[in-house]
């Protein structure tokens, strides 16, 4: 039950924001704010009581409800949480409290709707980590799109129209794909056992043949490596993640592509292990082209965002390469890389934001500097640089060593060259600091220094980070359960 | 004709009753308030009548099984809530308005028998009735000059595809011997020798007769210049009671004829209309600067989307067919609730410059609307969702992968136009914006319709399952 109420809490305050907003703007931020601290809390508690889970348990849920819902279909509203969704859920409640604060002066006209969209995207993300029903999952997939279109459309910068557009017709597209790859397993498992079902548990290991198989799969690849994003399903992004408002900006490259990595690992990988182990080899190539590509991307831009946004491309190409790399190892760094990148990136994305919101400006061609009159602030984005380009110690490192640890067992080429992609990354976030904060303060910038609020939020995420780099045991314990059994599924 | 006949034609004959209830009503003393009511009230008895109606039929021409009733409900529903849409945008507008009721009422009660007949003859009976009365209608604010043209443009084009429908009925009638749809699919079985040279043909005329009225491409040049031309709240009426009469016609037909999936000749004709409807209907939408006019080229889209479900048949093909006409009705209706809503006295809000900004001055509106257009696009937590998502499976469970593809593919082209028209209601409004003053509120009615159309669509995407079992029910006389 716990976790229908993590997403009608959301669900509920979204509207109650809303229509508090009419009265206080400022009631409806700290009704969201209280939202999400609330499913916060509530799934810490969920993980304090599963800390001692033992290894050995597999497909084992801490939670479920599992209702019938569309019955002429086989449809259930079916929620289950395992220790990869925990955690999942976890990041994007701790991103979601970013968000909020992250709007909280950023955002002045239509804060009501506004919050009412932040948090019902977060309901539908919730909704994607937690789904077990495919049909559930496709709806709850779609539900975070209309949402996201719409803080983009209304709230984002200059080319907002465009960029939000662009993104919901990618999706969409590549969602409308998903649709119709899981109605040819829907179909295809009823002819061979006479049922009709969404049930994930009960798709696993339909017989397909292989060709079949690979159609498929491939229908649910396409939508998940557009999330991804995967190149050449990238374009979309940059756009997106350089017009939306800060919050959408931590939504986006914090959560919302981590949904196409859990696609894979949850569904695309294990409902067609035939097919995705003849798949791997692509696969790992795109993430390696990703990598590199994403990088030297990033490199070459001017504005902040963009070089943040390229950077995404980067990261999750080792998510990409751990993911098909097949192997324990690989994924616990898979799963590592999509944690810290959300919470790096994001924070990156709060920086940014703060800079835009007291420069008006996000081209580091008019920045320069600006360690003289913001020391704080600069001090904070030379940190989440750092944790960017992988520097041991904080999380970032980790995942994309054990990535690499992986990828070398099984392909000691696709390893070599994806290590060049952590050394391109030290380029990129060294070329930012250095543009954007460091050498004279040509333009004469007198800028407020972090408040108080953005320094708490920025320095929590700080302390995860470390955390999260110095001690990630406990993260690896709760993913172990998915990562002990992943390369069983490939075979 | 038994009293228990009679009895069975209930829905029908409430019908006319009504109409010319209100006509006497109006010879006595004009009352625009008067018309409506009895046009409600008349309306609503029908439909609990629907209820009590005990499957039977009623001579070779009609047939009251529970598939027609499930139309009948739907059809009145529907000319319910345009004739709730109505009064204000005509309590504005300077001509008489009581004549538009009757005229609602024929066109309704020509829908309903279209949705009841086995018969060529009741078909045509049905068709002339819609169509005599739509004339009117879609002409009906008669001093101003693009109601007249397209109320023209509508008589010349219908008058012409009743010609076509007539002239294959008559050669089927000339090749078969009979115009019952159940003695021709008999004939169709049992015959062995089939003279085609006069069959295909009169079901190829047969076919162009209704995919005028559905406005299937290549019939449907009227459309957008109907649309744009007619009073908002008939467009919604033609886009919407007109097509589902003609749908469930349509169905029945080629469900009972045998002539869908026997004939692989049909099925490809089928087939080519539903992916030109398709292609055409989407890619002419993005060329549109009027409201109304990239409504009517999505609603020949959406024909395409039915078709497909059309032509995958049996008993999930035909249930998809309904649930997404029923989705179809609600959207459109309130789409063009919306419009009519927002209809000043001198023209009507057709523009995408009279939504700019729309959520600011009036949220409710802009969030009905919003709804609407994101259910035609096929977005969960609306019943558009599920309607397309029950074609595509439709269309999966029989492995149609290359009209699927092109559905998902058109679909997504289709996202653009309404994306365009939702964006200006989102936009920002500037200061030197025109319309930057608070719209009156003087609709209460249709706004309270649109509210309950926006909350029935979502229930029917959230929680669609007391509907599936209604269609199944009404399914089971005709598959």
């Amino acid at each position: 039950m716990i976790l229908l109420w993590l997403i009608v809490v959301l669900l509920a305050s979204g509207v109650l924001a809303w229509l508090a907003a009419r009265s206080n703007p400022l009631w409806c931020r700290w009704i969201s704010l209280a939202a999400v601290s609330i499913d916060f809390v509530l799934v810490l508690a969920l993980w304090g009581r599963n800390l001692t889970v033992s290894l050995a348990r597999t497909n084992d849920w801490f939670e479920q409800v599992d209702w019938s819902w569309i019955p002429q279909f086989g449809i259930h509203f079916h929620l289950a949480m395992d220790g990869l969704s925990l955690l999942l859920v976890l990041l994007t409640l701790f991103l979601g409290i970013v968000s909020v604060l992250a709007s909280w002066t950023e955002i002045t006209k239509g804060v009501g709707f506004f919050h009412f969209n932040l948090l019902w995207i977060l309901a539908g993300i919730i909704g994607v980590f937690l789904a077990l029903d495919l049909f559930l999952f496709y709806f709850a997939w779609e539900l975070m799109l209309v949402p996201m279109y719409f803080l983009i459309a209304i709230w984002g910068h200059e080319r907002r129209v465009y960029a939000a557009t662009k993104f919901f017709l990618f999706t969409q597209l590549s969602g409308l794909l998903m649709l119709v790859a899981i109605l040819a397993l829907y179909f295809a498992h009823q002819r061979v056992t006479g049922v009709y079902t969404f049930e994930y548990a009960d798709l696993l290991g339909t017989p397909l043949d292989p060709h079949t198989a690979m159609w498929i799969m491939l229908g649910f690849f396409i939508a998940f490596a557009v999330k991804l994003p995967m190149v050449p399903f990238h374009t979309w992004l940059a756009d997106a993640h350089t017009e939306a408002p800060t919050a959408g900006s931590v939504i986006l490259a914090g959560l919302l592509l981590k949904t196409g990595a859990y696609g894979l690992i949850r569904f695309a990988v294990p409902l067609f292990p035939g097919a995705a182990r003849e798949f791997a080899p692509v696969a790992m190539t795109l993430a390696v082209v990703g990598i590199l590509y994403g990088a030297i991307l990033a490199f070459a831009q001017t504005d902040l965002k963009r070089l943040v946004a390229y950077t995404s491309i980067s990261h999750l190409g080792f998510v990409l390469l751990g993911i098909y790399a097949a192997n324990t190892i690989a994924l616990q760094g898979a799963l590592m890389t999509m944690i810290c990148h959300g919470i790096s990136t994001g924070a990156l994305f709060v920086v940014a934001g703060a800079l835009q919101d007291r420069m008006h400006t996000r081209e580091m061609g008019a920045m320069g500097g600006l360690w003289d009159t913001v020391p704080r602030l600069s001090g904070v984005a030379l940190f989440f640089a750092l944790a960017s380009l992988g520097l041991p110690g904080l999380g970032d490192f980790i995942g994309e060593f054990l990535v690499l640890l992986g990828t070398y067992r099984v392909n000691v080429t696709m390893a070599a060259v994806a290590a060049t992609g952590v050394l391109a990354a030290t380029f990129y976030a060294l070329r930012l600091v250095q543009r954007a904060f460091q050498g004279p303060n040509t333009h004469k910038w007198q800028l407020p220094d972090l408040a108080l609020r953005e320094g708490l939020m920025l320095g929590v995420m700080i302390a995860s980070l470390l955390w999260l780099g110095l001690y990630p045991q406990p993260v690896f314990h709760m993913f172990a359960q998915a990562a002990n059994q992943f390369p069983a599924l490939w075979r | 004709m038994t009293a228990i006949d009679l009895l069975a034609l209930l829905p029908l004959l409430l019908v006319a009753a009504t109409s010319v209830a209100v006509m006497l009503a109006a010879a006595v003393r004009r009352n625009h308030a008067v018309a409506l009511g009895l046009t409600l009230a008349g309306l609503a008895a029908v439909f609990c009548s629907l209820f009590f109606i005990h499957p039977r039929h009623v001579t070779v021409l009609l047939v009251m099984d529970r598939y027609a009733l499930f139309f009948m409900g739907l059809i009145v529903a529907a000319s319910f809530v345009v004739a709730l849409l109505a009064y204000a945008y005509l309590e504005k507008r300077e001509d008489n308005h009581e004549e538009f009721y009757i005229l609602l009422l024929v066109a309704t009660l020509g829908s309903m028998v279209l949705s009841a007949s086995t018969h060529f003859a009741s078909l045509f009976l049905g068709l002339e009735i819609l169509s005599v009365a739509l004339y009117a209608l879609i002409s009906y604010l008669h001093e101003r000059a693009l109601p007249v043209e397209a109320g023209i443009k509508y008589l010349v084009l219908a008058a012409v595809s009743a010609g076509f429908l007539l002239f294959g009925i008559a050669l089927l009638y000339a090749d078969l011997g009979t115009m019952d749809f159940a003695r021709i699919a008999q004939l169709l079985a049992t015959k062995a020798d089939l003279d085609l040279t006069l069959l295909l043909p009169g079901v190829a005329l047969i076919v162009t007769g209704i995919g005028f009225k559905l406005a299937l491409v290549p019939f449907h040049l009227w459309t957008p210049d109907v649309y744009e031309g007619a009073p908002a709240p008939v467009t919604a009426f033609v886009a919407t009671v007109s097509k589902g009469g003609m749908f469930a016609l349509l169905l029945r037909y080629f469900n009972q004829s045998g002539f869908g999936h026997g004939f692989a000749p049909v099925f490809l004709m089928f087939s080519i209309i539903a992916i030109a409807s398709m292609f055409a209907g989407n890619l002419l939408a993005l060329l549109q600067n009027n409201v109304k006019r990239i409504l009517a080229y999505s609603s020949i889209a959406h024909m395409g989307y039915l078709l497909v479900a059309f032509q995958v048949g049996g008993p999930m093909g035909t249930s998809a067919v309904l649930f997404y006409l029923v989705a179809y009705f609600v959207m459109t209706l309130g789409a063009f609730g919306v419009v009519t809503v927002l209809s000043e006295r001198h023209r009507d809000a057709d523009l995408l410059e009279d939504y700019r900004g729309l959520f600011w001055r009036r949220p409710a509106l802009a969030l009905a609307f919003t709804a609407m257009l994101l259910s035609l696009a096929g977005i969960p937590l609306t019943a558009g969702f599920l309607g397309k998502f029950y074609i595509v499976a439709a269309g999966a469970s029989v492995g149609a992968w290359s009209l699927i593809l092109i559905l998902v593919i058109t679909s997504v082209i289709g996202l653009f136009y309404y994306l365009r028209i939702v964006v200006t209601l989102y936009a920002q409004p500037t200061a030197s914006d025109p319309a930057h003053e608070p719209i009156p509120r003087r609709a209460p009615a249709a706004t309270l319709v649109l509210a309950v159309l926006t909350v029935i669509l979502v229930w029917l995407g959230v929680y669609p399952a007391p509907l599936l079992v209604a269609i199944r029910a009404a399914i089971g006389s005709i598959v």
